[in-house]
């Protein structure tokens, strides 16, 4: 997208899904964790070409669940051990995990989840 | 999410001057910040109305406040020595990304308004004014700076294109123009803590989880301490450590050594960020805020010393401006350095024998270094001078029986960036990161062709996540780069640990996936 700070109308994207309207960022990241839900998971991965399947809602239902409690998605590490717990010791890490999301479990993942995209040196 | 739109470099035989194109990255842009990226750190929310004036005033202030700066702007002969010398004018081949042209950007500017020829003379001097054009120019090539520093090494006059660009940054904050991703991680550490915006419980949560993988992994309950009163020494690292891959495996290590030489420690949850983002836009003020929550940590917990963990930039502020920003640190026991590295804690305890290790523990690896930039050329490392590129490699060396290092105009003060420096870490740079990666991707083949070198590893999280990000643009893999204590954690051997050779299945050495991936 291009930068127009010359004509900063804050370009508010939308993703459209079922007749419903979602507010996402530049990146496509649900602006309101709130107002996610799984149509809008299913189409973010479908727009991606990899529609969702059970592995990937385990993923994204723990996101959820983890980031409900703390504000914040799991690190790498108490994401690959849950996975482990829930699908089986040898799906527990990172390389299956890049297996499921290739752009990777941080953000690929918490973009489907609809979580904020994690910053900083990752 | 993001595809491919561009291609990426092809690596050459022999890294050749590459033949100009003009203007081919003048479409990166990074995405703006907001608002709420602007406000927590006292910019103003979007462009002003008067931006001209305001951006002119600002400079100014700048050139009055950091004569480094005006020396700069001045001293130019335009020489040509720095001209190839940008990992990013190399892997893009824009002019605007040699360092004279990327100063220059400022510096008709600053000759328009503040110079006697600029101002009566303007078309003699290659002056111009501040206009839409230019500002537009600016925003897109001041984030093209990773702010490495690489050309003020071979710049007769030893002209630093990073404070230039920090100082554009500056400039274009102050008018609202900021750049999102530096601003919305900055507003993240004010009101947390750390760059992830990870607070308290969780990280509590994370180290929890850790000292259950090592006890799991050892046999030994190797603590990671937060927030303890009285503890001796104050681990200070980058957030990504907690996070992601390999950095937290670093922090294992920085665990293992603590435990293993019996020095009490704890991480901070109002100081659990190292890097400090203030200074790759240039703020003063955000800087020095950043860095007091160090100090408010530091004396809250009463410890007697303050170690960094493998932090690029981190390291650079810690080790050059964390006295001015927030001491005195007269509170500290004066005997250890001010703050410390945690490579010069591994590497004094190796010297005193203090730490036992099994190399053959990463024989699965062969091993090159990446010297992180800001450690290389902004800092030191020990009493001695080049200490920053000794003392790590003796770290490694210590750990490993299997080191090469890369090319030597590639490595130490010469050192090529990782491409994600500076605050461009960021997807919305994917390209730039991409292309900038080339003159280290190429080092690398080489001594992977040359001595079969399977990983590499850095001490700086921007390195790491860059290099995990890139290798595969390049056919390398992913697990590739290592935290190099990554490495200590490896080999080295706890006292009451479970026999060494019980624990070598595999996932305490995620690297052997790879290896045998390969």
């Amino acid at each position: 997208m291009a930068v127009d700070f010359f004509n900063n109308s804050e370009v508010d994207v939308s993703l459209e899904v079922n007749g419903k309207s979602y507010e996402v960022d530049e990146e496509g990241y649900l602006a309101d964790l709130n107002a996610w839900d799984a149509d809008v998971a299913n189409a973010m991965a479908e727009a991606d070409g990899a529609p969702l399947e059970d592995n990937h809602w385990e993923v994204i239902n723990f996101l959820r669940e983890y980031y409900e409690e703390y504000q914040i998605a799991p690190a790498v590490r108490v994401l690959t051990k849950q996975i482990g717990k829930r699908l089986g010791k040898e799906k527990g890490n990172s390389k299956y995990l890049y297996e499921l999301f290739p752009y990777g479990p941080a953000k690929q993942a918490c973009k489907y989840a609809g979580l904020p995209k994690p910053t900083g040196c990752v | 999410m993001a595809d491919n739109k561009f291609d990426t470099p092809e690596i050459r035989e022999y890294p050749i001057i590459p033949k100009l194109q003009r203007d081919v990255m003048s479409h990166s842009k990074p995405f703006i910040a907001k608002e709420s990226h602007q406000e927590p750190l006292g910019f103003p929310g979007e462009l002003v109305d008067d931006w001209h004036d305001v951006a002119i005033k600002k400079m100014g202030d700048l050139q009055s406040k950091y004569r480094s700066l005006q020396v700069y702007l001045d001293s130019c002969v335009k020489c040509g020595a720095c001209t190839d010398k940008c990992h990013y004018y190399v892997g893009t081949t824009d002019p605007k990304n040699m360092p004279v042209a990327r100063q220059d950007l400022y510096r008709k500017v600053y000759r328009r308004y503040f110079t006697f020829a600029g101002k009566y003379f303007p078309k003699l001097v290659g002056a111009t004014d501040l206009t839409k054009d230019v500002l537009d120019d600016w925003y897109s090539y001041f984030h093209q700076c990773s702010q490495c520093r690489r050309c003020s090494v071979y710049c007769p006059y030893g002209i630093d294109t990073a404070e230039i660009s920090m100082a554009a940054r500056e400039v274009m904050d102050t008018i609202g123009v900021g750049q999102k991703y530096c601003n919305e991680i900055i507003s993240k550490v004010h009101k947390i803590g750390n760059n992830l915006g990870l607070p308290g419980p969780a990280l509590e949560d994370t180290l929890e989880g850790l000292e259950e993988d090592v006890e799991e992994e050892t046999g030994v309950q190797v603590k990671f301490p937060l927030d303890v009163k009285g503890a001796d020494v104050l681990l200070i690292t980058p957030s990504a450590d907690f996070f992601a891959e390999p950095h937290v495996d670093g922090l294992i290590g920085y665990a293992k050594v603590f435990h293993e030489a019996g020095i009490s420690w704890t991480i901070s949850s109002h100081a659990s960020e190292a890097a400090n983002f203030g200074m790759f836009i240039g703020s003063y003020e955000n800087m020095r805020k950043l860095a007091m929550r160090i100090r408010e940590a530091a004396i809250e917990l009463g410890v007697k010393r303050i170690v960094f963990g493998e932090c690029g930039h981190a390291w650079r502020v810690a080790y050059s401006f964390l006295n001015t920003l927030a001491g005195p640190w007269d509170f500290l026991d004066q005997n250890y350095p001010i703050p410390q590295h945690i490579c010069e804690v591994t590497h004094g305890l190796i010297e005193d024998n203090k730490l036992k290790f099994d190399k053959s523990l990463n024989d699965d690896m062969i091993l090159t270094y990446h010297d992180s930039c800001n450690v290389a050329r902004a800092s030191r490392m020990g009493d001695k001078a080049g200490g920053q590129f000794v003392i790590p490699r003796e770290v490694i060396k210590a750990v490993c029986n299997n080191f090469h290092d890369m090319s030597k105009d590639t490595i130490k003060e010469g050192t090529f960036c990782c491409g994600g420096g500076g605050g461009l870490l960021t997807d919305d740079l994917m390209e730039l990161r991409v292309k900038g990666a080339l003159p280290r991707m190429e080092a690398l083949r080489k001594v992977v062709e040359d001595h079969g070198v399977t990983h590499m590893a850095a001490i700086c999280a921007i390195c790491k996540s860059q290099f995990a990000k890139v290798f595969p643009y390049y056919d390398f893999s992913m697990d590739q780069i290592v935290s190099v204590h990554q490495l200590v954690s490896n080999a080295i051997i706890l006292t009451g640990q479970d026999d060494e050779n019980d624990e070598n299945d595999g996932e305490n050495h995620p690297q052997q996936d790879i290896d045998e991936a390969a």
